[in-house]
């Protein structure tokens, strides 16, 4: 079975964000990266499913210079081999002209089953995997917790709202954005991070790709949020904010 | 050329946030000066059909087929597709509902568009639209210009437009029947399920104190369930503290866990992601302990304590004792 993991390198959690000056995105220059969250979560299930039905797992990742060191990283949690596709400005193709791209280097690699995240932590569109699936032509299914195959198909189970889930079979191959937190992450090896190092990354440009595709949804302008609601934050130590809360908490809120 | 509101509903009970976004299509229509239509998705959603019927609405379609009896991707966007190209809107509007991150982004691939997801507001100036979307879970805001040749597609957040804006009035109602084929569908779903019985009701508790994976450590946690003890309050997390197995699944607050609306809910290192919010912004008090001022828990909270929650939730379970006591 042939699995390709769609990552994303993202700003670590909890970096600094602050609007870069062209206002159209954020200053990337200080930060640090890290694979985006449910990534990590498509790619561990990507490697059990190969643990149990044999084949191989191939990364697959649209970013600058710097995505290396995260494809690097997935190569030695036992990724077999990678594609980057080499692009500086990723914030300025829409989803629709990243799935192209991701498509493009897909095609001839002719998976079983394409794994993505559900979304990206800092865009956060959550439809890439979506596009990706309706381009090729295959069947898809989002916030998917648990993968079974199944003859020449999977089961899956999937998230619904409220606690809920369901099952869904559908043929392969096929496109599945996967959720958080279903399984355990493992950490590379020793032996797993000197084996990376030999293994393959397959650059390519998106020339080489078909080209990018001029943009339809644009981002104008990011900002921090405005504030609507009046909240009034305790400062100082943390015994005289407690007090000054518990205060409020008592004769204005009146709920203890 | 006018404004289709796609309604959501599941085995003919509607999803609530079908009206927030059928009050956004009215208001955006107002604006523009264009009809607003609304669409109801199923087999046998008569009923359905004319209960929006009796917004303010120029038409209700019901999009009706026996393929369509259950949700599928494969089903939904090729009746929907058929109904776009027959109606030809200029804006389409979703409930940014799980289902609808499953279909829609599909639909719009269709017509070549990129659906815009999630969106907080819309903004009509001089007749072209901006739509404002969170990047980074809620820390950083956004405008967003579709252009184009196909309709705007957008899917709209949880709670940004109020359901009770809604003006009533009386729509026809006209039925539509894509041409379906059961080979075109390919996902096979089974009936929904629950993973086991809730022996937490996390809906009936007073007081909630909420911990998120600023707790660090699962070792860490006693600091904010003596926090929970000092207040009398239930204990509920944030999705990371659930799926990590720190705390039990049944106390996750948040689109995928409960829904509570207590009269105080506290929330310790947790950063406030929508999917967390729509769980809980129907408490009446809520009180934030996070380290990042610019965290969008703040945005929502009536009390907040900027600071490290190790030195904060100590002190408050002091402070609240000490308060109980005299
Ligand atoms: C389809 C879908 C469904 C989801 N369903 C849910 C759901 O039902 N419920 C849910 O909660 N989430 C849900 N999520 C996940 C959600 O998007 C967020 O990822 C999650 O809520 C983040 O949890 P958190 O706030 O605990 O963690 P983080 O976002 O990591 O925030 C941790 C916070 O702790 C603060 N902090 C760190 N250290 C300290 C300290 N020492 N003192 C004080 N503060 C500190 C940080 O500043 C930060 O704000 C869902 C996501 C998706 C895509
Ligand atoms: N630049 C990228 N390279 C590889 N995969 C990506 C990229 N951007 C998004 N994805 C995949 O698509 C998923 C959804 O992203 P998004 O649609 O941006 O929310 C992510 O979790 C990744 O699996």
């Amino acid at each position: 079975m042939k699995i390709i993991v769609a990552i994303k390198q993202v700003p670590m959690r909890d970096s600094p964000l602050h609007p870069a000056l062209s206002g159209k995105w954020i200053d990337e220059a200080d930060l640090s990266f890290e694979i985006n969250e449910p990534d990590a979560y498509a790619l561990e299930e990507a490697l059990q499913l190969k643990e149990k039905h044999g084949g191989e797992v191939v990364v697959l990742c649209a970013g600058p210079e710097r995505a290396a060191q995260t494809i690097r990283e997935a190569l030695a949690k036992g990724a077999d081999r990678a594609i980057h596709i080499e692009i500086d400005a990723l914030v300025s193709l829409d989803t629709l002209g990243l799935a192209k791209l991701l498509a493009a280097a897909v095609t001839p690699e002719k998976p079983d089953l394409i794994l993505t995240g559900l979304q990206s932590d800092d865009l956060g569109a959550g439809q890439t995997g979506v596009v990706m699936a309706e381009l090729l032509g295959f069947p898809h299914s989002t916030i998917i917790m648990q993968v079974e195959v199944r003859d020449a198909g999977i089961r899956v189970k999937r998230e619904l709202e409220s606690g809920w889930f369901q099952h869904i079979e559908m043929p392969m191959p096929a496109v599945l954005a996967m959720q958080s937190g279903s399984n355990k992450l493992r950490y590379a090896t020793l032996m797993g991070i000197k084996k990376a190092k030999s293994k393959e990354i397959h650059r390519v440009t998106p020339v080489e790709l078909g080209g990018t595709a001029s943009a339809v949804a644009t981002i104008e302008k990011v900002y921090l949020p405005q504030k609507s609601k009046h909240t009034q934050i305790f400062e100082g130590d943390a015994k005289t904010a407690a007090a000054q809360l518990v205060e409020k908490l008592k004769f204005e809120a009146r709920v203890i | 050329m006018s404004i289709l509101v796609i309604l959501e509903q599941q085995a003919g009970r509607w999803h609530r946030m079908s009206w927030e976004t059928l009050a956004a299509g009215q208001q955006l229509a107002a604006a523009l000066g264009e009809p607003v239509e609304a669409a109801v998705v199923g087999k046998a959603i008569g009923a359905l059909a004319n209960e929006a019927a009796a917004k303010k609405l120029a038409k209700v379609w019901a999009v009706e087929q026996d393929l369509l009896d259950s949700y599928t991707a494969d089903g939904y966007t090729a009746a929907l597709q058929q109904l776009i190209q027959k109606t030809q809107p200029k804006l389409v509007l979703f409930p940014h509902t799980y289902q609808v991150r499953d279909f829609a982004p599909k639909l719009a691939t269709r017509f070549s568009q990129v659906l815009v997801s999630d969106a907080i507001a819309a903004r009509l100036e001089s007749g072209t639209l901006t739509l404002v979307r969170q990047f980074f879970q809620g820390k950083l805001s956004g405008n967003v210009r579709v252009g184009g040749a196909g309709p705007v597609f957008a899917s709209l957040q949880a709670g940004a437009w109020r359901a009770d804006a809604l003006e009533s009035g009386s729509a026809p109602v006209e039925v539509f029947a894509p041409v379906l084929d059961a080979e075109q569908i390919r996902q096979k779903p089974e009936a929904p399920f629950r993973e086991a019985a809730r022996a937490v009701d996390l809906t009936a508790a007073e007081i909630i104190v909420s911990v998120g994976r600023g707790v660090g450590e699962q070792s860490n946690l006693s600091v904010v369930e003596d926090l929970a003890q000092a207040f009398g309050a239930e204990l509920a997390a944030s999705r990371p503290i659930c799926d990590a197995g720190w705390l039990p699944m049944e106390r996750q607050v948040g689109s995928s866990g409960q829904t509570v609306a207590p009269k105080l809910y506290i929330a310790v290192g947790i950063s406030g992601a929508i999917q967390h919010l729509v769980g809980m912004k129907g408490a009446k008090t809520v009180v934030a302990i996070n380290k990042d001022s610019n965290a969008p828990i703040f945005e929502i909270a009536d009390y907040g304590i900027v600071g490290d929650l190790f030195e904060v939730a100590p002190a408050l379970a002091a402070e609240v004792r000490k308060a109980k006591g005299a």
